[in-house]
């Protein structure tokens, strides 16, 4: 079919006319969008270049100790107890040493470390893989201060991040988690999960946001020490540089943020 | 016509199901448009009744508002929002919004009632402790 020049330039004409029509509705829409000035960070907000956590396991002495810091984090950030170990949700846990550190079961380890039940949580990488697979962005790292973070609107489910994580840090709703979480003692100041996606810890950035350190830090009696891995006057800086630490399956190259010394 | 019969019951039925629906709501009293409420104890205590922004503006508009306050926390970690009028609040749906709209009922429902939309909003985020009414 041939077309004559006439007819070439009018539908060149006419869909001139429409694509700046499209133009125009589109900023029309777009009028009421979020101007970047209108936000700013909370000016109480901790900053820092790279969030990490060191997990004292000297001042870890009774079950109390852990059982208070475990505690502090499910009760603010309205962790279900669904009871069965499956289905179970958690954000910050005891693990034994053969499962928090695999490869290093020397034959004649000493039978206190062997049996030490680890306090052990998500490791907010410095190279997560969780990110690097999760197909919407739904967990991401934040560029200002390293925290692995999850954005439950965009989770869809499909746990990626689940098989990708080398230290089993994130746990998945089988099913609605508000029944299990008792009423009385829900957080109203943070939602709650529903049922298909994946959680973990966030190192409590909304606490983080309004000038507080993480709950179970706080409830630790300086068992976990918080702060700047980048700051070399951090606390976290200073007792790394004086004390022996090791960290979670380090040869995987995830650079973990979570560092452990002992006695 | 070739099997004109048929065509023609054909076409009653069809007409009579495309048209039910407007044949049966004929007649009846129109749904009264929603009213919602903002009779609040934390707004009753305020002394200029103002949401964040103009009144037409978040009812045309809080949707995308809240879907905008939920990028700008959630991803970029601003959680401080300067109102047209240089007033500044948290970003948060469940510490800000429903602080003054505690009446989640006859407040938000209400009109998601009416227009017949769902908002997923408290399948995680906690509403307000209400009365069963």
């Amino acid at each position: 079919m041939s077309i004559s020049r006439r007819e070439f330039l009018k539908i060149a004409g006419a869909s001139t006319i429409l694509g700046l029509g499209g133009i125009s509705v589109s900023t029309l829409l777009k009028k009421n969008w979020l101007e970047a000035s209108q936000v700013m960070p909370d000016p109480r907000s901790l900053v820092a270049k790279r969030w990490a956590m060191v997990v004292d396991m000297s001042k870890f002495k009774t079950e109390n100790d852990y059982r208070r810091c475990i505690e502090a984090c499910h009760r603010v950030h309205n962790v279900p107890d669904i009871g069965k170990p499956k289905e179970e949700i958690k954000w910050i846990w005891k693990e034994t040493y053969e499962h928090a550190f695999p490869g290093q079961e020397d034959e004649f380890l000493s039978p206190e470390i062997k049996h030490l039940p680890f306090l052990v949580l998500c490791n907010h990488c410095n190279n997560p893989p969780c990110v690097r697979v999760c197909p919407t962005k739904a967990t991401f790292k934040r560029e200002s201060d390293g925290i692995v973070m999850m954005d439950m609107h965009r989770c869809i489910g499909c746990r990626f991040c689940m098989a990708a994580c080398p230290y089993g840090a994130r746990s998945f709703n089988y099913r609605d988690p508000r029944p299990f979480i008792d009423k009385d003692k829900e957080n109203l100041e943070f939602p709650t999960r529903m049922k298909g996606v994946v959680e973990k810890c966030t190192f409590c950035y909304e606490r983080l946001a309004i000038g507080l350190k993480p709950a179970c830090v706080e409830e630790s009696r300086g068992g976990l020490i918080f702060g700047d891995l980048e700051d070399p006057n951090s606390e976290v800086r200073k007792v790394l540089s004086t004390r022996y630490s090791f960290r979670r399956r380090p040869e995987l190259g995830t650079q973990p943020g979570v560092y452990y010394v002992l006695g | 016509m070739y099997d004109g019969l048929k065509i023609i019951i054909g076409l009653i039925i069809f007409v009579g199901i495309v048209t039910f629906p407007f044949l049966y709501d004929m007649g009846k009293a129109a749904v009264p448009p929603p009213k919602p409420n903002i009779d609040t104890p934390e707004i009753q205590k305020m002394a200029e009744k103002k949401c964040v922004e103009a009144k037409s503006f978040m009812r045309a508009e809080h949707m995308v508002m809240l879907n905008d306050w939920r990028d700008s926390v959630v991803r970029e970690g601003d959680r401080i929002f300067t109102a047209s009028d240089g007033k500044e609040y948290v970003m948060s749906l469940q510490n800000t919004c429903m602080k003054c709209h505690s009446n989640k009922k006859k407040f938000c429902d209400e009109c998601h009632n009416y227009a017949a939309v769902k908002p997923y909003c408290w399948d995680c985020h906690i509403q307000p402790r209400e009365d069963a009414t």
